[in-house]
């Protein structure tokens, strides 16, 4: 027998770890200490990474394209909310289980029915369905608190020990940084797996995994269901970390927001939420300081030049100027 | 009589929704482009409508014309020198693209005019009530209503009765075929760009009085846009007025009678309506 090809050698270690694969949470513990002022903003990306990452699993991996999954993201945040408001029920982990059981059974439920469709169809369907949860949390103000929300929860410390810190976020930081790394490593080892490899042959070729007998239908609502259950703990951490929720969680301008930094970093690599949250955010941050009125000239022009000249967003650009690199 | 009247106003909105979505309809379905700056255009062009009656004293049809003749000529200007760019791409660049656009349309007009929403002066001759006979009603209104059916008819007969509506209708269907059989879809989607964007241009000045007009109107009307197209179906002329005009008046007779409800109703009949239906109305299977 013949040496294995250069593809196979390179498919039979793709899913090793890199040494680079550190540096995402050696730079976040680097931010803590740098930054003690903005934790509170670090906070809100390392959620943002995470909900980023969460879609990542179905766009990127599945290619299923959404345009509601701040539906799973404001189930899981009104849940811990209703949770603590209501049943007083406000132990942190315990509170991010219920908001995965909740956001993944509503994914579970609403990708069963909605999966059968695709294109502009899916995109609409999963845009009404996000439309729908908004106006029942309108509505339904008794439980949700309507329009404004529910300011000021407050929650337990996290294991016993550590305090919410209401001023500076530092206990929220580290949180959300050990929750996003819990549940990256869960995402990186599902897309590795015989599993995620099966998405991405759904992904790539309907008609021939429906031919090798794939359970199509069936991957693509699992995928769903546990990305949605993601979601939902970004969402819970959102509402642990600021003790508040409102409708703002589950509208149009979050799923849209999140759709377009997963694209910006580029979608299908894990790392494209990282560097899409991180890239938006940040630029967003200092241009509406800057220039509260025209902050978006700014932001439309960096997402139309990524567009333009970057197929698959920043992280896709990275890999063309290696490719042109190694090719001289 | 109530009851009259309120459907009548929503015909009026659902006209505005057909004039502003008509041109995205058809060229999703020509290129599979997916161009969320539609609703952009149409804010230009109720921004040239408005501001060019306001300080040049055009009339109101005049002022329509030049806003249709103004978004025309930009679009063609976009889509040759950024959109033709991007036909290749995946649709999420298209996405990307498309929304950053919108950023900019925004910026642009916060910029130069400013974030406060504009009024439209109406002509004395449209501003008034209408005697129907048995029912007086708002002049601007039924001259909606008037307006968007001949825009369908016009549209209607250009696409079933002309060659190039022939081409386009080809092309929808499929673009391959019709390109092997030597249509210039490159040439035949810029010149339905143009005049889609055209529409939306007239449809923002014709819409502002309804939908109103400021800076985040691009985005705040979006989804309606898209539920509109995607329940007509993908290039289908007569499925965007038929589903404009049921979503128009379902919207209007609702939020009238429950207004607690708001817009749930409208998602929760679009989803219904695409689940039993897919393809929209008048859409293709398996297209």
């Amino acid at each position: 027998m013949s040496a294995p090809l250069p593809a196979v050698r390179e498919l039979a270690v793709r899913h090793r770890l890199q040494w680079w694969e550190a540096l995402p949470w050696a730079a976040g513990l680097a931010a803590f200490v740098a930054f003690p002022n903005y934790l509170a903003f670090g906070t809100q990306v390392l959620v943002t990474i995470l909900f980023a990452l969460s879609l990542d699993l179905v766009l990127g991996y599945a290619g299923i394209v959404t345009l509601g999954h701040a539906a799973f993201f404001g189930a899981g945040a009104y849940t811990v909310g209703m949770l603590a408001a209501h049943l007083g029920w406000t132990e942190p982990l315990s509170g991010l289980l219920a908001a995965a059981l909740v956001a993944g059974a509503v994914g579970l439920l609403s990708g069963w029915v909605l999966l059968r469709t695709h294109g502009l169809t899916l995109l609409m369907l999963t845009l009404c369905t996000m439309a729908l949860l908004e106006q029942a949390a309108n509505m339904f103000s008794s439980w949700t608190g309507g329009f404004d929300g529910m300011p000021s929860l407050s929650f337990k410390p996290i294991l016993g020990a550590f305090d919410f810190d209401v001023l500076f976020f530092r206990t929220q930081y580290l949180y959300a940084l050990a929750v996003l790394l819990l549940c990256f490593v869960l995402v990186r080892v599902l897309v590795f797996s015989p599993f995620g490899r099966s998405l991405t042959g759904i992904r790539e070729n309907l008609l021939r995994m429906h031919a090798v007998g794939a359970p199509v239908r069936a991957r693509q609502v699992l995928a769903y269901a546990i990305s949605a259950a993601l979601a939902g703990v970004a969402g819970a951490v959102f509402v642990q970390a600021t003790g508040y929720v409102n409708l703002a969680v589950l509208g149009l301008e979050r799923a849209a927001g999140v759709l377009i930094i997963l694209i910006l970093g580029g979608y299908g690599r894990l790392y494209g939420a990282f560097v899409g949250a991180i890239v938006y955010m940040v630029l967003e941050h200092t241009l509406s300081k800057a220039y509260p009125t025209a902050w978006q000239l700014g932001l439309g022009l960096t997402l139309m030049l990524v567009a333009l000249y970057a197929h698959n967003g920043i992280l896709g650009l990275g890999d063309a100027v290696r490719r042109r690199w190694s090719a001289r | 009589m109530d009851l009259i009247s309120t459907l009548l106003g929503g015909l009026a909105s659902g006209m505005v929704l057909f004039i502003v979505s008509v041109g995205l309809s058809v060229t999703m379905g020509l290129m599979g482009f997916v161009n969320l700056a539609h609703g952009g255009f149409a804010m230009l062009g109720g921004y040239a409508i408005v501001l060019s009656m306001r300080h040049w004293g055009l009339s109101f049809p005049a002022a329509l014309a030049l806003g249709f003749a103004a978004v025309a000529a930009l679009s063609v200007v976009l889509e040759r020198a950024l959109y033709a760019r991007l036909y290749r791409a995946s649709e999420l660049d298209q996405v990307l693209f498309t929304i950053g656009l919108v950023f900019v349309m925004i910026a642009t007009v916060t910029l130069a005019v400013g974030p406060e929403s504009q009024r439209v002066l109406l002509p004395a001759w449209l501003d008034g009530q209408t005697d129907l006979g048995f029912l007086r009603y708002r002049s601007y209104s039924l001259a909606l209503i008037a307006c968007g059916t001949l825009l369908m008819l016009a549209l209607w007969l250009g696409f079933e009765r002309t060659r190039i509506g022939a081409r386009i209708r080809a092309a929808v269907d499929n673009r391959r075929m019709a390109e092997s059989l030597g249509v210039d879809v490159g040439r035949l989607f810029t010149f339905t760009f143009a005049l889609g964007s055209g529409l939306a241009a007239v449809g923002g000045g014709l819409g502002a009085e309804i939908l109103g007009l400021d800076p985040q109107y691009p985005l705040r009307y979006l989804a309606y846009f898209l539920i509109v197209v995607a329940v007509g179906g993908l290039g289908r002329v007569t499925g965007v007025f038929f589903a404009a005009l049921l979503i128009g008046v379902l919207d209007f007779v609702l939020k009238v009678e429950f207004p607690k409800g708001g817009t749930m109703f409208i998602y929760a009949l679009t989803l219904a309506f695409l689940l039993a239906r897919p393809q929209g109305m008048f859409g293709k299977r398996g297209a």
